[in-house]
């Protein structure tokens, strides 16, 4: 695998040159949380941050996409065609676990089965550079789940902070030819992957949090009438904080907005902890209580994801742990699943 | 503080073994540093994880609704207050909920701590009677309490449960000589247009995940106006003007009912000032209909009767 150095000096400046020819996201600070937004200039990004408030999978799947326009006119119907993107992107500064999550989606959105040409027209067009973790937080689980604080699943260049420069790792060839056209990458020296190496291990080792998360699914296979979801439900409010701030959730809801003879199809984030989210036209709700909804989020992650895609919905990211207005801890949910 | 849990745990034993409650909820220690749970213990062993500490910033009352056994409830002064306004609107019986009332100096907002480090995690956090001390990977840091409390808490005039069966430990000193609506009063001065600028400022934050809603214990209503569809009142996404609509109409609907007890604030993950609306629709109330929410059984709130004297200066 291909490996050069980048100087952090010479990071601003790399990111000004990439922004004349790319569409560039990087986080951001925004009042007293970051997201990933696009950038006009490369000061604008921040380059020492835990992970952004809102996870990045809405660079590739928006909160809210126009699917088609359409008008009613004298001659009939008229259908315009989403703005697919004009320019090449790149998201720079994305974590492993972030990016590990756009593998997970892929297999949702760009499968045989189904292709959306919506995310796909996103995803094939971006580059995603990737910043490892040297210090994990302590809600940080991604090892767990397959992850890493420095894996390279998901990105096309991962980039390691070992002081004044980063070693960039060349994941893909998309990676590699990209690594070829930008000077600012240089030949990288053994004192510096020795340094990248002791970073890696190190991190690894700061991974404190841990759920042995291969045995989940058996115990999830039996337990779909068990008691345990009656008390488990119970503190959660039912809003969509961590199903909105999740970096593989990918429910979502269709609706039109019109007025008069013109209006718009749009794709829009949506949540199983709703109510609303599995009630029939008919009345029926075969969710109908927050346990129900609630047992169903612990499924679909570690049963039914693994069922149908061999993988388990989660990142180990920890942002719902985090932001959860009544501390629902999925790691304790999950450990009480492995003590039943 | 360790006396009070102690105090919240024999309380609740008693009365779960007495069987006088078929269920107390409180709050138990949470998985993060300055964190507390919401905790629904059944039997008398389980009472003993029940805690009581300058985290325990959830209002419980949002739990007592359509419930069919009695319930003892943890609960602080604005916590009561939406009971107060729950038993008032006639979701819950007065003679259903035990209410075990607890004084209270404010809660902590763990937010206005990790602004203030500035990215850096708390990994433990030790709560001592003025203080805490904070520590992270490379820090120890002492902070006092009441200068990273809630908003809500600052402005709070009733620390002391209001109406309570059985109260923990002492009344404590209720907040005096401030004015609770200096900011609003501030807000009201500037003009329009910066007003307009500010509220969508905030409110583009947006999400529309609802968390303030569903932490609102009045916010109860089978179909909210947001999930309905026939007619549909307001858009799903993210627009500016849809979101607007939602923060203003929500505000209205809890005009003259809301206690500010901040569970909006607390719960929103983007940070939103949501009490810049609720704390001026309260004023307004207090001032048109000399009116406070949650503090006597017995008044009607002012949008659910009329007066003849009621203020009609907008009839010109």
């Amino acid at each position: 695998m291909k490996e050069m150095k980048i100087a952090k000096n010479e990071v601003v400046s790399f990111l000004d040159s990439l922004i004349r020819e790319y569409k560039v996201f990087a986080p951001v600070k925004r009042d007293s949380f970051v997201v990933f937004q696009e950038i006009h200039s490369g000061s604008e990004a921040l380059l020492d941050y835990a992970n952004s408030k809102k996870p990045p999978k809405e660079i590739f799947f928006p909160q809210s996409e126009v699917m088609f326009a359409y008008s009613l006119h004298g001659e009939g119907l008229g259908i315009e065609e989403p703005a697919f993107e004009e320019k090449p992107r790149v998201i720079f500064g994305i974590r492993p676990c972030d990016a590990r999550s756009l593998v997970i989606l892929d297999d949702i959105f760009n499968s045989e089965m189904y292709k959306d040409v919506y995310y796909i027209d996103k995803r094939e067009k971006t580059l995603v550079i990737a910043t490892g973790c040297n210090q994990p937080n302590s809600t940080c689980f991604c090892t767990s789940l397959g992850g890493g604080p420095f894996s390279r699943d998901g990105s096309d260049l991962l980039l390691v902070d070992i002081g004044q420069e980063y070693v960039v790792q060349a994941v893909t060839e998309k990676g590699e030819q990209f690594l070829k056209k930008h000077s600012e990458f240089k030949d990288v020296d053994e004192h510096s992957l020795s340094l990248m190496r002791n970073v890696i291990e190190t991190a690894g080792a700061l991974i404190k949090s841990k759920v042995e998360t291969e045995e989940i699914k058996e115990k999830l296979d039996r337990m779909f009438d068990d008691p345990f979801w009656d008390l488990v439900h119970e503190k959660c409010l039912g809003c969509a904080i961590c199903t909105y701030l999740c970096p593989t959730c990918h429910c979502f809801d269709i609706a039109d907005e019109a007025t008069d003879h013109r209006g718009k199809r749009i794709r829009i984030w949506d949540s199983c902890a709703f109510p609303m989210f599995t009630l029939e036209a008919s009345g029926v709700n075969p969710r109908p209580t927050n346990k129900e909804r609630t047992r169903q989020r612990i499924m679909h992650k570690f049963k039914y994801f693994v069922d149908n895609h061999g993988m388990a919905a989660c990142v180990g990211c920890g942002r719902c742990i985090k932001e959860c207005p009544v501390n629902l801890d999925i790691r304790a949910v999950l450990n009480s699943i492995l003590n039943r | 503080m360790p006396d009070t849990s102690v105090m919240i745990r024999d309380t609740a034993k008693k009365l779960l073994d007495e069987k006088r409650v078929d269920l107390i909820i409180g709050f138990e220690r949470g998985t993060l540093p300055l964190c507390s749970s919401p905790c629904f213990t059944r039997r008398s062993e389980e009472a003993e994880r029940l805690i009581w500490n300058a985290s325990c910033e959830n209002n419980l009352a949002k739990y007592l609704r359509r419930r069919e056994e009695k319930v003892g409830i943890v609960a602080k002064g604005c916590d009561i207050r939406s009971i107060i306004g729950l038993i008032k609107e006639q979701q819950i019986d007065r003679e259903q909920v035990f209410i075990i009332g607890v004084p209270c100096n404010g809660m902590i907002d763990r937010r206005k701590i990790e602004a203030k480090l500035d990215g850096k995690e708390i990994l433990e956090a030790e709560e001592e009677d003025e203080t805490v001390i904070l520590k992270g990977r490379d820090f120890t840091e002492a902070i006092k309490k009441e200068e990273f409390l809630h908003n809500s808490c600052k402005t709070c005039n009733h620390r002391n449960p209001v109406i309570y069966d059985v109260l923990i430990g002492d009344k404590v000193e209720e907040n005096q000589g401030f004015d609770e609506y200096k900011e609003v009063k501030e807000f009201e001065a500037q003009s329009a247009d910066r007003r307009w600028q500010s509220f969508t400022n905030e409110v583009s934050k947006c999400i529309r995940c609802y968390a303030c809603r569903n932490a609102c214990p009045l916010c109860y209503c089978q179909e909210c106006f947001v999930d309905s569809s026939q007619p549909q009142w307001i858009g799903k996404t993210t627009n500016l003007s849809d979101t607007s609509i939602f923060h203003i109409v929500r505000a209205f609907h809890t005009a003259g009912r809301c206690v500010d007890c901040g569970a909006c604030e607390r719960a929103c993950p983007m940070g939103i000032d949501i009490r810049k609306l609720t704390k001026k629709i309260e004023k307004d109330v207090k001032e048109l209909f000399h009116y406070e929410a949650g503090v006597s059984l017995e008044d009607i709130p002012p949008l659910a009767t009329f007066n003849p004297d009621d203020p009609q200066e907008f009839i010109k």
